[in-house]
């Protein structure tokens, strides 16, 4: 396995540690504040709702995905494979339902506080209902609100859809958001929030498009998964998010200026070989080997639709302080696992030729249908239109048994050869011409 | 009484043929006998048939190519996680055995159906392609108002492909040939669940199956001949276990499978093979002024328990067991598609329901392919055999 150094830190990592560290700290302390504590998915999620509320988001798969970082996820998994979970199903579920036998301990090492609302908002995975059932039953009694979005089936989204989130919203989440806040929804304050909302939207989309240059200042998918944290979660509509994007922007821009490459674990990397699009999410329990990989040959990810599952941002979309509710609602079907495959390879599309890919690489996750059914077509698609050698690896998110280090990096080391030759082929295209 | 087995053969010989036949020859029989009308293919689970009967057209079952059709390209299509439903869809979409079909409905079930619509729309398969997102909000004026949207578009989809009007009239003459057919079939499970030697689980598997290939009037009047043949003494009892079947919604057990369950000593008295053909439970109003809104109503109110549907405040679990106890059931198997997301992560709390209630349950998993049944055998041989001795 590969050794990895020390990691380096900038400030705006600094900034989101505290951000994440002060969460956690009032998490743990929720119940003695009396803070309400609201448990939540990811994608389509309405943190400034919840925010706007006084209450405290707690996100499943942050957990998770924090729990296969930490190597504890394996054990969590076969915990929850011992009452009765199938070794076929979504990890995540299993990491999570896991960590709850076990105590509930966060990323941190604190005990979570269980929730007072499960809040099953969720976006573009049919699996994200079922995982909500089973925490239901954890925990019984616990208020339940359950906001449906529609998928965008034919591309687009509907007038019919949006009216039928807005309704959702209005007669059954927010009236059950408000009795569990013992308060009523203040919409200005929402609305403030949104303004927040979009003013880190502009910023962090700013944050996405530096990798159009050549080099690119910022890799989009593992260092992407890390600058979207904010975003994604607890943050959104706050103005530390705004105060974390600025600084995250300042420090990217210079970078940009001055010619430099990405940040990695070890430092920054010295040459740009192969610029890459990627699909797919990452793999968690060997996170850093995996990255390693490509920044010691050189690769860089310039976009990745991964970096989309919370928000496609860069298409466009804005939180509107002027129509919270709409907007709440168009933000939620429009995260990126809700378009149909059409959209996705278009998108994919858009990526490999704005942002001057040379290569595009799909990694597969064992756990997800949302993300995997279809990638093979999809692969073949970009292929055809793009023209560009195109990589097919899988793993898992949590699960290590589903991470094979040699395997990934034989086929890695053999995707990048390709790329290599067809450089070379390319150059003296060029220079015959 | 010899007139009686030999009548019961040829509808069930016909019957089997009919669920097999993955080329869907009735259909497009049927199709080609009359101007206008339309073949519309939807996966499982459920969608409301009536609706597509009403603009003459013809709802077609697609449930996988099982173990009848050998796959050499969708293999190419979907990865080793993947359960087997959809790599046995896009064979058939990629060969000829969807020729002439107008339309595709692909019910929410789980993402990986969900993305097959996408697929079949960047292979450009069909003339229309839509998921079918039911609504999970139940209140009428939520739920129910995008679930009509929903129809409509779907309504407005064959508009344009044959121009036929769907009246309330024709929409309530729908409802009503479906409400005749699931009265059949639930018929058929009734005189089962008492006499269930009468026609084994693999013959009725037959006789639903084949319904959704053909039209649903003579689906009736096959329902009714196997109605009106079974309510007469057929066969022997044996000395066998009465077990329900949960978790194969979707993707389907081979026939193979079924038939070991049976051999092992069990007597399948129920199941959700092919659920959408019994969704909805009980009739829906034939003779309103807004079919529309009768069809929607029976959606939010008279669902089957299903892990296609949010079942917060109507626990799926809590109902099996009652179907256990209604079924006078000894015991369940649990007999869900490998990497089937939506019956394997209800298992655990259906299982536990089952221990809450003393109900003895053994579980499968299968794919629609699986070729060697022994050890299924063995473990139903052993269910039986433990039943029989503590029960
Ligand atoms: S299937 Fe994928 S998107 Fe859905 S919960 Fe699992 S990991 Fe998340
Ligand atoms: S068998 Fe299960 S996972 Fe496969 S398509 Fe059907 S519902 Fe989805």
């Amino acid at each position: 396995m590969a050794e990895i150094k020390e990691a380096v830190k900038e400030k705006s990592m600094v900034i989101q540690k505290e951000m994440l560290a002060d969460l956690f700290t009032e998490l743990s302390t929720a119940k003695e504040n009396g803070k309400k504590v609201v448990y939540t998915f990811v994608p389509g999620n309405l943190t400034e709702l919840i925010l706007a509320m006084d209450m405290l988001p707690v996100y499943p798969e942050i957990n998770a995905l924090q729990s296969g970082m930490r190597k504890k996820s394996g054990s969590y998994i076969k915990d929850a494979e011992k009452v009765g979970f199938s070794e076929d199903v979504c990890t995540y579920v299993k990491c999570d339902i896991g960590m709850m036998l076990n105590g509930n301990i966060g990323p941190t090492g604190e005990k979570l506080p269980p929730p007072d609302m499960l809040l099953l908002s969720y976006t573009g995975c049919f699996t994200f209902m079922k995982w909500f059932e089973n925490l239901e039953r954890l925990y019984p009694g616990v208020e339940i609100a359950m906001l449906h979005t529609p998928y965008q089936e034919d591309g687009k989204i509907t007038d019919d859809q949006v009216k039928y989130m807005i309704k959702q919203l209005t007669d059954d989440v927010i009236p059950k958001m408000e009795k569990v806040a013992g308060k009523k929804l203040d919409y200005d304050r929402l609305s403030k929030m949104l303004e927040n909302s979009a003013k880190a939207e502009d910023l962090w989309v700013k944050v996405l498009q530096s990798a159009k240059s050549t080099p690119s200042p910022i890799d989009a998918y593992f260092a992407g998964v890390y600058y979207m944290g904010p975003m994604n979660t607890a943050f959104r509509g706050t103005e530390k998010a705004v105060e974390y994007y600025q600084e995250l922007l300042n420090e990217i821009t210079e970078r940009q200026q001055l010619g430099l490459h990405p940040v990695t674990p070890e430092g920054e990397m010295k040459e740009e070989r192969f610029r890459l699009v990627v699909e797919g999410p990452p793999n968690w329990t060997n996170f850093r080997e995996f990255w390693k990989i490509f920044y010691d040959m050189g690769a860089v990810i310039v976009a990745s639709t991964y970096t989309k599952v919370g928000g496609l941002y860069d298409q466009g979309f804005r939180h509107d302080p002027d129509k919270p509710l709409e907007s709440l609602a168009k933000y939620c079907m429009g995260c990126y696992t809700n378009l149909n495959l059409p959209q996705r390879v278009d998108l994919l599309e858009y990526y490999i030729k704005e942002y001057k890919a040379d290569g595009f690489l799909i990694n597969s996750i064992k756990s997800c249908n949302s993300f995997s059914a279809g990638q093979l077509l999809m692969m073949r698609e970009v292929e055809q239109r793009c023209g560009i050698p195109v990589g097919f690896i899988e793993s898992d998110l949590v699960d290590p048994r589903y991470f094979s280090y040699a395997n990934i990096k034989n086929r890695l080391e053999s995707y990048f050869q390709m790329l290599g030759q067809r450089k070379v082929i390319m150059e003296q295209e060029v220079n015959a011409d | 009484m010899t007139e009686i087995p030999h009548r019961l053969n040829a509808i069930l010989e016909e019957c089997k043929a009919l669920a097999f036949d993955l080329n869907f020859t009735a259909a497009k029989d049927w199709k080609k006998a009359g101007k206008d009308r339309l073949l519309v293919g939807y996966l499982p689970i459920y969608i409301p048939r009536e609706v597509v009967h009403a603009a003459n057209g013809l709802a077609v079952g697609i449930m996988g190519g099982g173990d009848r059709k050998q796959i050499i390209k969708g293999d190419a299509y979907y990865q080793s996680y993947i359960c087997h439903l959809p790599r046995g869809v896009v064979e058939m979409a990629l060969d000829t055995n969807l020729e002439s079909f107008d339309g595709f409905l692909f019910p929410s079930i789980c993402d990986c159906v969900r993305n097959l619509s996408g697929m079949f729309k960047l292979l450009k398969k069909g003339k229309f392609t839509r998921y079918f997102d039911y609504p999970q909000n139940f209140e009428k004026h939520i739920g129910g108002t995008f679930y009509s949207e929903l129809i409509e578009t779907i309504m407005r989809d064959m508009f344009q492909l044959n121009g036929v009007q769907v009246t309330p009239e024709k929409l309530n003459h729908s409802i009503g040939l479906y409400n005749t057919n699931r009265r059949l079939i639930e018929a058929i499970y009734n005189i089962r669940q008492e006499f269930p030697w009468r026609l084994s689980a693999v013959d009725t598997y037959h006789v639903l199956r084949a319904g959704i290939t053909i039209p649903v009037e003579r689906h009736n009047e096959i329902l009714q001949e196997v109605v009106d043949i079974i309510e007469e003494e057929q066969g022997e009892p044996l000395d066998n276990i009465r077990v329900i079947i949960s978790g194969s919604f979707c993707e389907q057990p081979p026939i193979g499978l079924i038939k070991s369950v049976e051999m092992a000593g069990c007597y399948i008295i129920d199941d959700d093979f092919m659920l959408g053909s019994r969704w909805i439970q009980g009739d829906i109003d034939d003779s309103s002024g807004d079919p529309l809104n009768e069809i929607v109503n029976a959606f939010l109110t008279k669902s089957a328990p299903s892990s296609a549907v949010y079942d917060v405040g109507n626990p799926r679990a809590a109902r099996l067991v009652e179907q256990v106890k209604a079924r006078n059931a000894d015991g369940v198997i649990f007999c869900a598609a490998s990497f089937c997301d939506p019956a394997l992560l209800d298992r655990p709390e259906m299982q536990k329901a089952c221990d809450a209630g003393h109900i003895a349950h053994i579980n499968f998993q299968f794919h629609e392919n699986t070729g060697q049944f022994k050890v299924i055998k063995e473990q139903a041989g052993t269910f039986s055999d433990s039943i029989k001795l503590w029960v």
